[in-house]
């Protein structure tokens, strides 16, 4: 008898959780890809564990507060790791409909990725999208910053180029008119020669000019 | 009937000291800079693979010596003896041939708008590359955050990038739409530092070259190294250089080899003219001319060896994740535990699943995966720089790195170039004395700079580059050859061989051998002729057409090919002859003043007859 209603259990069940089930959804799971040498068997630990996470989730959707882990059935385990999983009532004999299994998992999906160590990609819920992430837009964007240092070094590298030319185009016009102006002044007063001035027949002080040294100085001495 | 010194004399171009060169290497420097651009990264690599590998050295180095060398020391020598840029020294040789320098002055002035776009795009990329993850290495969100932008996920990521982040491409060259603000300030930014770099002439100039010239090297060197030791660069270089000596039957590659050669040493724009005006006048020029055209070319084979390492990587890991793809598949539908098929088992695993279910298996979405497909995804031009090169670097270990150093390697490829451009408008203007005296060289540099960067700002609406590929096929190729046919054949045959001859035995201390007096008079005319009519006729061939991105197109990632609205064609014409008709306009000029000045003054019988015979 006992037998009996054993297999009449697993029978029903059977029919809640097959493959294209209704409410059925499949879920494939990437351990290697993600983990590579730390990837962890699947087995039957990992399985409750995942009943677990779905039986919490549906435990946060209001009126199904006393979602069980025992209503949460899986089936069809493949090597691949992938196989499908319905969640029933608490008679046992229904399944919960999608829509609500769906928005719970979405709502909680973070939560079921971190107790595995996956992410979206590599724990994937069929026919569940997943919320995408918000871009990353900082308030400024990185190439303006960029952009204003280059302008700003080029301008000043310019500024600085444009002013030393106005400079030395200054000097050089200010140089000649300067010499003019000096000799046209002395000519007045002191004449000069080659811009050295020469006072002529001034006996000021009397000048040794060092070309005519006496014959003895000029010979090294012994 | 010319002005032309004999040879003790030389001439300067304007009453006040000429600027000179601090010493020979600037000189080198800025002349390598000028003729090594953008095109022997991107265009080099392309033709060399596509026209069978390693056999395409053989057309390219006759080209080189037969076309490029002789051209090349032609202009050296005529900018070095005659002391003025190009448009001085056309009018100094002949007065009838002044429109060939007015001529080389316009080309220049269409190819430097042009060109300082290009170098805007690489800027705006440079400045994106400052960030981890790259932008161009994830689709965004689309507007209710469900999934990503549909443009996007139809086409790449990087091509999402550069088509509509960079330049909002339109889907038709009428469609203008309006000017896009960041390809302006980048332009703004772009021609700033040019202006920077020119404000002075060879001064400012000559310092700059020092790194915006030896630069490149130096990261093509990074690039070598590290993508020789990238998996899958060996089967990038070996499908590159491996001959295929069949290509040499067509003439196409022969065409493309003349023209490449014939671009990449940036001939018959003036700039090397204008950079050997500076020279002093006993300068050996043959050797400088063979000199930095090796030094071209040798750049030429290093880029392509550095780019196609990079390539074979990205065709590896392409074909890698192609695999991959697959595998997933396989696994996904039959269920087969995680990585129990690699790469290297994927056909055996497949063949098996097929014999035993062959229904499920052609259910699968599965690609045909084979590295030469990969391999053969190839591409020139800014195909090269902004989609595939950018993708390669989006899978090395430190992308934005790598970004930084590819674009900022292309910004100072570019700049040298520009700052030949920028000398061959500059000079002539100088020569001239277009403005008075006392006005300082940086108010006409600005006033130039200022110019071309309003001009340029049409590039930067939504059909800016479609402008920018009719600019650069029809601007700047024919006008550049017809040119170049008319500075041989004016020095040749106007000036006459036997005193140019004369001119460089002065100069370099050696009379020109008789290869050098063959190519001059006989074989490079011929050649340039042949090339321009062979142009011409390949033009001519297919009505002009351009390879639109438009996302609604029913085959979209394919570009769509659009043929040119009236208006456009009449723009191109007008593009590809006004500039060489300078030539024709002032020599009739010359001679109707000739003429005049004869009827007036007929029995002192001042018209002199020129070389071609014509009595007024």
């Amino acid at each position: 008898m006992l037998w009996l209603l054993f297999f009449l259990v697993t029978a029903i069940h059977a029919d809640l959780c097959r493959p294209d089930a209704e409410n059925a959804f499949k879920v494939r799971l990437s351990i290697r890809t993600a983990l590579g040498d730390k990837a962890y068997a699947w087995d039957a630990n990992e399985e409750y564990l995942f009943k677990a996470m779905v039986a919490f989730s549906m435990r946060k959707v209001p009126n199904r507060e006393t979602t069980e882990i025992s209503h949460v059935l899986l089936c069809n385990v493949t090597q691949r790791v992938s196989f499908w999983f319905v969640v029933t009532d608490p008679s046992r004999n229904h399944t919960l409909p999608a829509v609500e299994v769906q928005s719970a998992i979405r709502m909680n999906r973070n939560r079921i990725n971190n107790a595995f160590f996956l992410n979206d990609q590599t724990l994937e819920f069929l026919r569940i999208p997943s919320t995408l992430a918000p871009p990353t837009d900082p308030s400024v964007p990185i190439w303006i910053i960029i952009f204003g240092v280059i302008f700003c070094i080029v301008l000043v590298a310019t500024m600085l180029l444009i002013i030393s030319g106005i400079r030395q185009h200054r000097r050089k016009n200010k140089g000649p008119s300067e010499m003019e102006d000096s000799e046209d002044k002395c000519e007045n007063v002191i004449t000069i020669e080659n811009g050295i001035p020469c006072d002529p027949l001034d006996m000021k002080g009397g000048h040794i000019n060092d070309a005519f040294v006496t014959e003895d100085e000029r010979l090294t001495p012994l | 009937m010319a002005r032309t010194p004999g040879p003790d004399q030389p001439v300067d171009g304007g009453g006040e000291e000429r600027p000179a060169w601090d010493n020979k290497l600037q000189y080198l420097l800025s002349c390598v800079g000028f003729a090594v651009g953008l095109g022997n990264l991107w265009r080099f690599p392309y033709l060399c693979q596509t026209h069978g590998g390693g056999a395409f050295l053989i057309p390219y180095i006759i080209a080189l010596a037969f076309e490029g060398i002789p051209l090349f020391h032609i202009e050296l020598a005529v900018g070095q003896r005659l002391r003025r840029g190009s448009v001085g020294a056309w009018t100094a040789i002949s007065p009838y041939l002044g429109g060939m320098g007015l001529g080389c002055f316009t080309v220049s002035f269409l190819v430097s708008l042009y060109y300082n776009t290009v170098l805007t795009w690489v800027l705006w990329y440079l400045l994106n590359s400052f960030q981890h993850p790259l932008p161009w290495s994830a689709c965004p969100l689309d507007l209710n955050r469900t999934g990503l932008v549909q443009e996007c996920r139809d086409s790449s990521p990087v091509s999402y990038f550069w088509y509509r982040r960079t330049l909002n491409v339109s889907a038709d060259i009428g469609d203008s739409g309006p000017v896009q603000w960041r390809l302006l300030v980048c332009l703004a930014v772009s021609w700033a530092v040019v202006y920077l770099c020119v404000i002075r002439g060879i001064e400012t100039t000559g310092k700059a070259i020092y790194f915006t010239a030896l630069f490149p090297y130096l990261v093509l060197t990074v690039f070598l190294v590290r993508g020789l030791t990238l998996p899958g660069a060996m089967q990038g270089l070996t499908y590159l250089f491996t001959p295929d000596l069949r290509v040499l039957q067509n003439p196409r590659v022969w065409l493309d080899a003349a023209t490449q050669i014939f671009f990449s040493l940036s001939l018959a724009l003036g700039g090397h003219i204008a950079f050997a005006s500076y020279n002093p006048p006993r300068n050996n020029c043959r050797r400088d001319a063979v000199s930095i055209a090796l030094v071209n070319s040798m750049t030429s084979l290093y880029a392509s060896i550095a780019v196609f390492s990079v390539l074979g990587f990205k065709a590896a890991s392409d074909h890698g994740r192609c695999l991959d793809r697959n595998i997933l598949h396989l696994i996904n539908a039959f269920d087969l535990p995680e990585q129990s098929v690699s790469r290297d088992t994927y056909t055996a695993a497949l063949a098996r699943l097929n014999a035993s279910q062959p229904a499920q298996v052609a259910g699968l979405p599965l690609e045909a995966c084979r590295l030469e497909d990969f391999l053969d995804k190839s591409a020139s031009g800014t195909g090269l720089a902004f989609i595939v090169f950018t993708e390669a670097v989006l899978h090395m270990p430190g992308a934005p790195v790598w970004a930084v150093l590819f674009f900022g390697m292309l910004f100072s490829l570019g700049l040298s170039s520009m700052f030949g451009n920028m000398e061959s408008i500059i000079t002539p203007l100088l020569d001239l004395g277009v403005m008075p005296r006392r006005v300082p060289k940086e108010m006409l540099t600005g006033l130039a700079c200022l110019l071309c960067f309003f001009t340029a700002t049409c590039f930067t609406l939504r059909s800016g580059s479609y402008w920018l590929e009719i600019f650069d096929q029809y601007a700047a190729a024919l006008n550049l050859i017809l040119l170049a046919f008319f500075e041989v054949v004016g020095v040749a045959y106007v000036y006459g061989m036997k005193r140019f001859c004369d001119d460089i035995a002065w100069m370099t201390g050696r009379r020109p051998g008789f290869y050098w007096r063959a190519t001059w008079k006989v074989v490079s005319p011929l050649l340039l002729l042949t090339i321009f009519l062979a142009y011409v006729a390949l033009l001519a061939s297919s009505p002009p057409h351009y390879k639109a991105w438009n996302p609604r197109y029913e085959r979209f990632p394919l570009r769509q090919e659009k043929p040119y609205p009236g208006w456009v064609l009449a723009a191109c014409v007008l593009l590809s002859f006004l500039p060489t008709l300078w030539v024709p306009v002032v020599a009739l000029g010359q001679l109707l003043a000739q003429c005049r000045q004869k009827t007036r003054d007929p029995p002192q019988d001042r018209c002199p007859k020129p070389r071609g015979g014509r009595a007024c």
